[in-house]
């Protein structure tokens, strides 16, 4: 199983978690959607990889999905969003930088022991795989409890996804991959048309989602 | 692959389906509320259809004893829900609260909400059932906004984020799922066929399975609301229109368990495995616990009783988690038995607080006084929600203390004192609601008597008598449930 497939393979799903840790340590907005749409590009590669690797065509469905939607609409839908509403362009990160990467590289070391040991006997490729997928997810979640900032947030839910997406395009043969993949971007979509119509800026004059919170204080 | 032929299951998919189309398209809303009762209706007849004529299994569609249980459940409350819904949104739209634009895409919701509820229990494919859920929780967090008022899209947005983190855990999990049956049942599209996955799990490797088990647990116990995954749930409750609280409490977390149950069945069956049962047993008594005390601090009635579904969504996760026929035979009891009451209990505080123009806790007062009906409806609500006889849970409560006390008496301590203290908190609340002196509005109200009169009979009669094919029933679902 050794050989240029495999170590390809493992390039761009290892890159995949090191964009991970890029998203974490952006600062402005609009430098978070170019990292994300970066990312996408990774992905899509990675999934261009694995159906040409496992030869399974449908896989390139995804693999077009990440590089029209993820990395080109909706990179350029948050731009306009971000644009029109005059949301701040510089993003709250709740603590500090260095401990979020510190514990960054914790839950990154934590999803590969667990994953490794755990799923000893699969097959090398798929077992990377799905060590470097729990990575991108845990990535994600951090940078979701770590921002407070309702664009942020979204991009960590998509930077989430897809780890989501790596892990299922890494399971050879899984069925349903295309439609998972089409359902979670109609999630994705109706996230990004939710923060433009619900206009969370008119509403609360800030993004933050801490100025959301304040709504209940009062109500409990 | 001749699983789409026109049978029951076919119809309970196809109705809710046309009907959203159609209703999205129809103006007025004397019409579309009419159609979302009939369609509600016809859904429910095809599912009582399928008690008659199973339909064959197929790689996507599965009909056993298990899920039949919770499709008639859905249809029925689906289709009260829709009874209540149509008076309660002409009074909505009276006051202006909602407009005809607006109203048009809540029944439109409504309707795809139940197809995807609908799917989620027919399907024997675990990535059809994911698929299906994340759609329910989609249309459930649109309902939710609805009103567009900044505590309701407060509200949305935090169930939107925590809801997409449980159903993207989930994914996960199933995913782990088929890397672990890849070896055993082959590649494609087999091994994500429950059916097919049950009958071979014995040999699936266990350290996966148990890994996929953590993160389906998580990832759908965020649905069901258990603690400490439950955040978004008093908030969607609140500040949704009421119908949508009831099909919420009533319909949406019943789902989410049933997704839980069936991968349970799968660790059941794999004997390296961890045992899934204790992990549901803990989760659902913290739940309970936290749940019961936090009772004591609510403000909003319908925040009150969204806190009473976390405590009894945690009962019933305990009961399949403590397992065993008599304990599995009282969460299934108690299940039905909170979603009939759970609902109907929403019916009246719909018409409470639409009645009072508040939902504050502390404005309402008096209410057998000024409006008999409703005031004694919610006594006899809280009554039957807190467990007192003669009401169906009592029955189910008992018989899961009953069973605790036989299998692990020493969670019957933590399991009678969350019980207790919600109960304190309820009677406490309710005192100043339903007597005292009357306040607000004591205008008289159109109220839908129909169905919150239909649930609390029934409940009371599951308290009374149940009839003994019903029980046969329900005690050969639990042995499936081992």
């Amino acid at each position: 199983m050794k050989g240029l497939s495999f170590d390809l393979a493992h390039l761009l799903a290892g890159g995949l978690v090191l964009v991970s840790f890029m998203l974490l340590y952006q600062n402005r907005l609009y430098s978070l959607l170019n990292v994300f749409a970066l990312q996408a590009v990774v992905l899509a590669l990675s999934v261009a990889w694995q159906a040409y690797v496992q030869g399974a065509p449908h896989l390139y469905v995804t693999a077009a999905i990440a590089i029209v939607f993820k990395a080109m609409v909706i990179p350029i839908a948050l731009h306009r969003i971000i644009a029109r509403l005059g949301i701040h362009r510089e993003v709250e990160i709740v603590g500090s930088l260095g401990p979020t990467m510190i514990a960054g590289m914790g839950l990154v070391a934590l999803s590969m022991v667990v994953m490794l040991r755990v799923t000893a006997d699969a097959d090398p490729l798929a077992r990377e795989d799905l060590a470097f997928a729990l990575s991108v997810v845990m990535l994600g979640l951090l940078m979701m409890v770590t921002r407070r900032n309702a664009v942020s947030q979204v991009v960590g839910f998509m930077s989430l996804e897809n780890g989501l997406i790596l892990a299922a395009t890494g399971a050879k043969g899984m069925p349903l991959v295309v439609e998972i993949s089409v359902a979670f971007s109609v999630l994705v979509a109706f996230i990004v048309i939710g923060v433009f119509l619900f206009r969370i800026r008119e509403r609360f004059d800030t993004v933050d989602v801490q100025a959301l919170d304040q709504f209940q204080g009062g109500r409990r | 692959m001749n699983a789409f032929v026109p049978d029951g299951v076919a119809l309970i998919l196809a109705i809710p389906a046309a009907t959203a189309a159609i209703l999205a398209l129809t103006p007025g809303y004397r019409l579309s509320a009419r159609l979302n009762v009939l369609s509600a209706f016809l859904t429910l007849m095809a599912a009582l259809s399928l008690f008659v004529r199973k339909p064959e299994t197929g790689p996507y569609i599965l009909v056993d004893d298990l899920n039949i249980v919770f499709i008639v459940l859905n249809t029925f409350v689906a289709f009260t829900t829709s009874v209540f819904s149509a008076s309660y949104i002409a009074h909505e739209l009276e006051i202006g609260r909602l407009t005809p634009v607006q109203l048009r895409f809540y029944h439109a919701m409504y309707q795809l909400l139940l197809f995807g509820m609908n799917l989620a229990l027919v399907a024997n494919n675990i990535g059809l059932m994911w698929v299906a859920i994340e759609m329910a929780t989609l249309t459930t967090v649109l309902m939710v906004g609805v009103y567009r008022t900044p505590e309701a899209i407060e509200a949305a947005w935090k169930y939107f984020i925590l809801g997409s983190v449980g159903i993207a855990l989930a994914l996960f999990g199933t995913i782990l799922v088929y890397m672990a049956a890849r070896p055993v049942v082959g590649e494609g599209l087999d091994g994500m066929v429950w059916t097919v996955l049950i009958a071979h799990v014995a040999a699936f490797d266990p350290a996966q399975l148990n890994l996929a088990f953590v993160f389906l647990m998580l990832g759908y116990g965020t649905k069901v609301g258990l603690a400490p995954l439950h955040a978004w749930l008093p908030d969607a409750h609140a500040e949704g229109p009421t119908p949508i609280s009831a099909v919420l409490s009533g319909l949406l977390l019943n789902v989410a368990l049933y997704a839980v149950l069936r991968f349970k069945l799968l660790l059941d069956g794999n004997s390296g495995a961890i045992a899934p049962g204790p992990l549901m047993a803990i989760l659902g008594l913290v739940s309970l616990v936290f749940a019961a005390f936090m009772l004591y601090r609510r403000r909003d009635i319908k925040r009150m009783f969204a806190y009473s579904s976390i405590e009894h969504m945690g009962i019933i996760a305990f009961a399949f988690g403590i397992g065993g026929p008599l304990a599995n035979f009282a969460g299934l009891l108690h299940m039905i038995m909170h979603s009939l009451t759970k609902s109907a209990i929403f019916f009246t505080v719909g018409h409470i607080s639409q009645v009072k123009g508040t939902q504050k806790i502390a404005d309402i007062r008096g209410l057998t006084v000024t409006h008999p009906m409703l005031g004694w409806g919610l006594v006899i609500g809280v009554f039957a929600i807190a467990g007192l006889p003669p009401f169906g849970m009592f029955m189910s409560e008992f018989l899961v203390v009953s069973s605790t006390f036989a299998r692990a008496p020493w969670l019957a301590i933590p399991l009678v004192g969350g019980l207790l203290v919600a109960f304190g908190a309820l009677l406490l609340r309710l005192h100043g609601m339903a007597f005292g002196e009357p306040s607000g509005d004591v205008a008289p109200v159109k109220a839908s008597s129909l169905p919150i009169a239909a649930h609390f009979g029934l409940v009371l009669m599951a308290g009374i008598w149940l009839p003994p094919p019903l029980v046969a029933w329900f005690q050969h679902v639990a042995s499936l449930l081992r």
